[in-house]
């Protein structure tokens, strides 16, 4: 019975996590998305000063884990005056961090395609904008879409580390229950790890929906 | 900008590098030896065994390493299980690690010919002798590029058990930037020695990788 | 023929697919030191029957002997009997990640237990028999489909089988490098190996086979010596089945 009271006296708090956990989820992949492409394309079609830059770029951001990068953007820039709020630092980090990784999907995909057809396009008297908008773009996201999957999934579980700079999502409203309620961090946890399950795969359903809906005869994807 | 850095620091986050490399490689190991087992499970096993290690893939890669991180140092305590910071964070590392291990073992195992298989059975060869002589070989030596990745981002991940105390690198550094205040000059070191040691490690495994590269032998690129 | 006792005993095969009958009662013998030849139609059961010899297929009915051991007695060790079948297949099956040495050996060391000086010995001497004792290192990504399909015979020669059965051992090589594989099956005929030999190659069946056998729909339609058989056959399906193979491979029929 006490248990019960727990559960439903936390849902609340719960939820207000939760919509934080999606908006951090939300706004580091379509930061990552955004300039993850923009990578990708420098880095195929950029001049060799571009090439590198970018390439460094990605290097450190794969390297360096992303509680450290938390941490260097959010308490490491407000020793340089900087005072950015938790949410603010971790979707400047993360979003970063994200884009270096969706990056290395865009460029896979934007590499596997055939180059013959880009020369039929060339042929055909497209420019270099057409020939990525009207041919390019449209097979590498469908080419993404199992690996930009995972990436989704790694974006929403990676919110929680936000915890650690004070963002108030969902795992930090459940240590306020644990605190509150002297225990129960099994149950709570255990609650919390199931609703991360359930967004992380419904997410992931919605995006192979997706994928075999845009499908094309022919197309590599199985 | 003031980048004032002490080398008294160096010692004690170099420490810290030996406990985050020591926690690493506990759980690089455990899991390579549960997600084995688990991907052999999944590939060969019967019903249950099959869904019992796809329902353990499906949670452990479903959920953040936080939240299995605190299952163990705040839920099983609560429960009366008492288990010590650096237990905890083996386990959660190795269990999570295991989940991830085991879905590139799968994907290799059955990326081995079936046929090949076959012919080892037509020699006379046990299903066991298939899977040893026959698929691990070909398994290992295809898993290298997607198992890198794994132990670079397992490296990076151990960066979690900070928060319960375990004192690793990213504790350390963190105890240095709280009595110091140079929270930048601190977390550029450390970045820096995450990011020497992740560039590190990819070389030499990369290295290993073309050493036992075999001709023919499982690279289908996206071309 | 000197020897007349029987190696290969088939009684009454069954094998049915999802409602679909492949294979619908096949008995036949093989004696020590011949060579049959299974001719027929594509989807007839050929590749199921020859893997119902050695059990890599279940068959539902029916009994297969080797030298008297009742192969598909549950009691009997199959992987024992499987050792001594050779099996040549269609897409040469070679274990990628090995040697074509380390092919040959692999039987050898693991089924057989034997050492592995003495299992190097013996697959240099069976590489030579194929002609390929210089790729012995090389994998098989690096050979060609008929040097590939060399190294397959050699793996099955070293383990000294009792017989070899070869599913369609040319079907998959580009035409020119058929020669040289069916040289090394006629010298196999010639040493007296007993052998099953699934084939389209009629030029080489009329070459080696003490007897043909023509199956269609699961059924053995007709069987007998190859000058019979090709130049009077008893079944109007057989006389049908042997013009059209001829047009598709008159060529391959006048270079033998
Ligand atoms: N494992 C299987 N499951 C279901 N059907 C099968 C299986 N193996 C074979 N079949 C079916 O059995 C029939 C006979 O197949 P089989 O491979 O024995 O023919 P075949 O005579 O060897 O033909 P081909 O000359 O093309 O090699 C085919 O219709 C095939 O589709
Ligand atoms: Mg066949």
């Amino acid at each position: 019975m006490d248990k019960l009271i727990i559960i439903v006296n936390g849902i609340p708090l719960l939820l207000e996590g939760l919509i934080v956990t999606l908006e951090l989820g939300a706004a580091f992949i379509a930061l990552g998305l955004a300039l993850g492409l923009a990578i990708a394309f420098a880095q195929v079609y950029g001049n060799r000063f571009i090439t590198i830059f970018c390439a460094g770029f990605v290097q450190v951001f794969l390297g360096i884990p992303a509680m450290v990068l938390l941490f260097l953007f959010y308490f490491g820039l407000g020793e340089f005056g900087f005072n950015i709020s938790a949410f603010a630092a971790s979707v400047i980090a993360m979003g970063l961090r994200s884009a270096a990784y969706q990056s290395q999907v865009f460029r896979g995909a934007i590499q596997s395609i055939r180059s013959g057809q880009i020369t039929a396009v060339k042929a055909l008297g497209m420019n270099l904008f057409q020939r990525i908008r009207y041919v390019v773009l449209p097979q590498a996201l469908r080419y993404s879409f199992a690996p930009w999957s995972n990436e989704y999934a790694a974006q929403i579980k990676d919110t929680s580390l936000c915890y650690a700079i004070g963002v108030t999502e969902i795992m930090r409203e459940g240590r306020y229950i644990v605190v509150q309620t002297f225990g129960n961090a099994m149950l709570i946890y255990i609650i919390i790890a199931f609703i991360y399950l359930g967004i992380t795969y419904f997410g992931i359903w919605l995006l192979r929906y997706w994928e075999i809906k845009l499908r094309v005869p022919g197309f590599g994807i199985n | 900008m003031n980048l004032v850095f002490s080398l008294d620091w160096l010692p004690i986050l170099g420490r810290g590098m030996l406990v985050t490399l020591e926690l690493t490689t506990i759980a690089i190991s455990i899991g390579f030896v549960i997600g084995i087992l688990l991907a052999i499970g999944e590939v060969y096993g019967n019903r249950p065994i099959r869904v019992l290690s796809i329902a353990y893939t499906t949670l452990f890669r479903g959920t953040p390493l936080l939240v299995q991180i605190f299952i163990f140092y705040f839920g099983f305590p609560s429960i009366g299980i008492m288990i010590s910071s650096f237990l905890a964070g083996v386990l959660a590392l190795s269990l999570n690690s295991a989940a991830y291990q085991a879905e590139y073992f799968r994907g290799s195992i059955q990326a081995v010919k079936k046929d090949e298989v076959i012919a080892a059975r037509a020699l006379g060869m046990s299903k066991l002798q298939g899977i040893l002589y026959v698929v691990i070989p070909q398994t290992l030596r295809m898993v290298i590029p997607s198992w890198s990745n794994q132990l670079i981002s397992l490296l990076k991940f151990s960066s979690l058990v900070y928060m319960i105390r375990v004192e690793e690198l990213m504790y350390r550094g963190k105890i240095i930037a709280s009595l110091t205040f140079r929270s930048f000059e601190v977390f550029i070191i450390v970045a820096m020695m995450y990011l020497g040691v992740v560039i590190f490690f990819s070389n030499i495994l990369r290295m290993v990788e073309k050493k036992v590269r075999i001709p023919g032998l499982g690279y289908k690129s996206a071309q | 023929m000197t020897i007349k006792d029987i190696i290969l005993k088939v009684e009454d095969i069954h094998k049915t697919y999802n409602g679909l009958k492949v294979l619908r009662g096949i008995s036949f013998e093989l004696k020590r030191r011949e060579t049959k030849v299974i001719i027929g139609p594509s989807g007839t059961g050929k590749s199921t029957l020859l893997r119902c010899i050695n059990q890599l297929t279940l068959p539902d009915r029916g009994r297969v002997w080797l030298d008297r051991i009742e192969v598909t007695d549950a009691k009997t060790n199959i992987n024992k009997v499987r050792s001594s079948i050779g099996f040549v297949f269609q897409n040469f099956n070679l274990i990628t990640h090995l040697t074509a040495l380390d092919n040959v050996r692999l039987g050898l060391m693991k089924v057989k237990g034997m050492k592995k000086q003495k299992a190097t010995e013996v697959a240099m001497e069976e590489l030579g028999r194929v002609g390929l004792a210089d790729k012995a290192e090389n994998y098989p990504a690096e050979l060609s489909g008929g040097q590939q399909q060399r190294v397959s015979i050699a793996r099955a020669l070293a383990m000294n089988p009792k017989l070899i059965l070869f599913d369609e051992p040319t079907s998959a090589l580009d035409p020119e490098l058929i020669g040289e594989v069916l040289e090394v099956m006629i010298e196999l005929a010639k040493s007296g190996m007993t052998m099953l030999i699934v084939t389209h190659e009629i030029g080489f069946a009329r070459a080696v086979a003490d007897e043909i056998i023509f199956m269609e729909h699961g059924v053995i339609v007709e069987q007998g010596p190859p000058n019979q058989l090709f130049t009077a056959p008893k079944h109007k399906r057989t006389k049908e089945f042997l013009h059209k193979i001829t047009q598709l491979y008159g060529e391959e029929e006048a270079k033998n």
